[in-house]
C-alpha cells in the first residue's frame, strides 16, 4: 500500500469499515509513513472537533417565531 | 522507525450513535405527544432546536431558509406524529424531515450549485502536502466559542456537495445509505464526497491548528 491507497481507503480505515487484511496493510503502511500518520490522525481529529462542537442556543426572536407557529398549528389542529 | 504511534496503536473509532442528547425519558414524552399533549411535543423541540437550526443552517447557509426550514420540520414532525413508529430514535427521524426541508430551499436557492450528478470519483491526488504536527489538543487553544465560530466559517466554505454529506454523515451520524436516499445520489458518491469533505476541512483546520500557525 502506497500514500494514495491510504488516503483512497482514509474514510473507511477511520469508520472502522476496513476488512481486516487492508486495515492490517494501512496499518502496516502507517508505521513508516510520518505524513500519513499525520493525515490519518488529523483527519480524524477534524471529524471529532465537527462532531463534538455543541450548537449554540438558537436566537430568541427565532425561538419566539418557531413558539408562534407551533401554536398556531395546535390551534388550528383543535379548531 | 515509528515517528509517532497515536494514529495507530488506538483502533479506528466507528461512528458514535448520537445517544449523548439521547434523554431515557424521550419514548415517554413522544408517546405522550403522540396522544396529543402539546407540552410534551414542546419539551421535545426545546431539546434539539439548536440543533436542528444548526443543521437547517448548515445546509442552506442563509438565515431565512434555516429558519422556514426548521419550521416546517418541526411542524411536519407534530402532524405526522402519528407515523413515527419508534423504530428509530425520534431525533434521527427529525434529522430526515428537517434535512429534506433544508435541501428543498437549497436546491431551489441554488440549482446550479447543487449537483446530484454522480461523483468525483477520479484519480486526482488528494494527498495533502506540507504537513505538519497540530501537538497535544490543539482544539483547546481556542475558547468555545471562538472555536464554535471558526468551525461555522469553515464548514459553509465547503462546496454545497460536499458540506451536505459531511453534515448529515458526520454531524448527524446518518449512515451513507441515509444519506444516499436523503441526497438522492448513489453510495460511491457520498464516500467519495465525505473523503474530499473530510480533507478539505482537515486542510483549513491545519491554518489554525499547526505548531506557530495563524491566530
Amino acid at each position: 500500500m502506497n500514500c494514495q491507497d491510504v488516503i483512497r481507503e482514509l474514510s473507511e480505515y477511520l469508520d472502522g469499515e476496513l476488512s481486516p487484511e487492508a486495515r492490517r496493510d494501512l496499518e502496516e503502511h502507517l508505521r513508516d509513513c510520518h505524513e500519513c500518520q499525520l493525515v490519518v490522525d488529523q483527519t480524524r481529529m477534524t471529524v471529532e472537533i465537527f462532531c463534538d462542537s455543541q450548537p449554540v442556543p438558537l436566537p430568541r426572536d427565532v425561538q419566539a417565531r418557531l413558539r408562534q407557529a407551533l401554536r398556531r398549528n395546535y390551534t388550528g389542529k383543535d379548531a | 522507525m515509528p515517528v509517532r504511534l497515536r494514529g495507530i496503536v488506538s483502533a479506528p473509532k466507528t461512528h458514535r450513535l448520537p445517544s449523548r442528547i439521547a434523554k431515557e425519558d424521550e419514548p415517554v414524552l413522544v408517546a405522550a405527544a403522540k396522544r396529543g399533549d402539546q407540552a410534551a411535543f414542546e419539551e421535545l423541540v426545546s431539546r434539539y432546536e439548536a440543533k436542528i437550526f444548526r443543521l437547517t443552517m448548515n445546509i442552506t447557509r442563509n438565515n431565512e431558509d434555516a429558519e422556514d426550514a426548521m419550521q416546517d420540520a418541526f411542524l411536519k414532525a407534530y402532524s405526522h406524529l402519528k407515523d413515527f413508529e419508534g423504530g428509530s430514535r425520534f431525533y434521527t427521524w427529525l434529522v430526515r424531515i428537517a434535512a429534506n426541508e433544508a435541501l428543498m430551499r437549497l436546491r431551489k436557492r441554488r440549482p446550479n450549485q447543487f449537483s446530484l450528478d454522480e461523483p468525483v470519483a477520479g484519480e486526482e491526488d488528494l494527498m495533502p502536502r506540507d504537513l505538519q504536527d497540530w501537538g497535544p489538543s490543539p482544539e483547546q487553544r481556542y475558547a468555545q466559542t471562538e472555536m464554535g465560530d471558526i468551525l461555522q466559517r469553515l464548514i459553509g466554505e465547503l462546496p454545497p456537495d460536499f458540506r451536505t454529506v459531511f453534515v448529515l454523515r458526520d454531524m448527524e451520524e446518518l449512515s451513507t445509505e441515509e444519506t444516499a436516499k436523503l441526497l438522492g445520489i448513489s453510495i460511491p458518491a457520498v464516500k467519495s464526497r465525505l473523503l474530499r469533505a473530510r480533507l478539505k476541512l482537515r486542510e483549513k483546520l491545519d491554518r489554525y491548528f499547526r505548531r506557530g500557525g495563524q491566530q
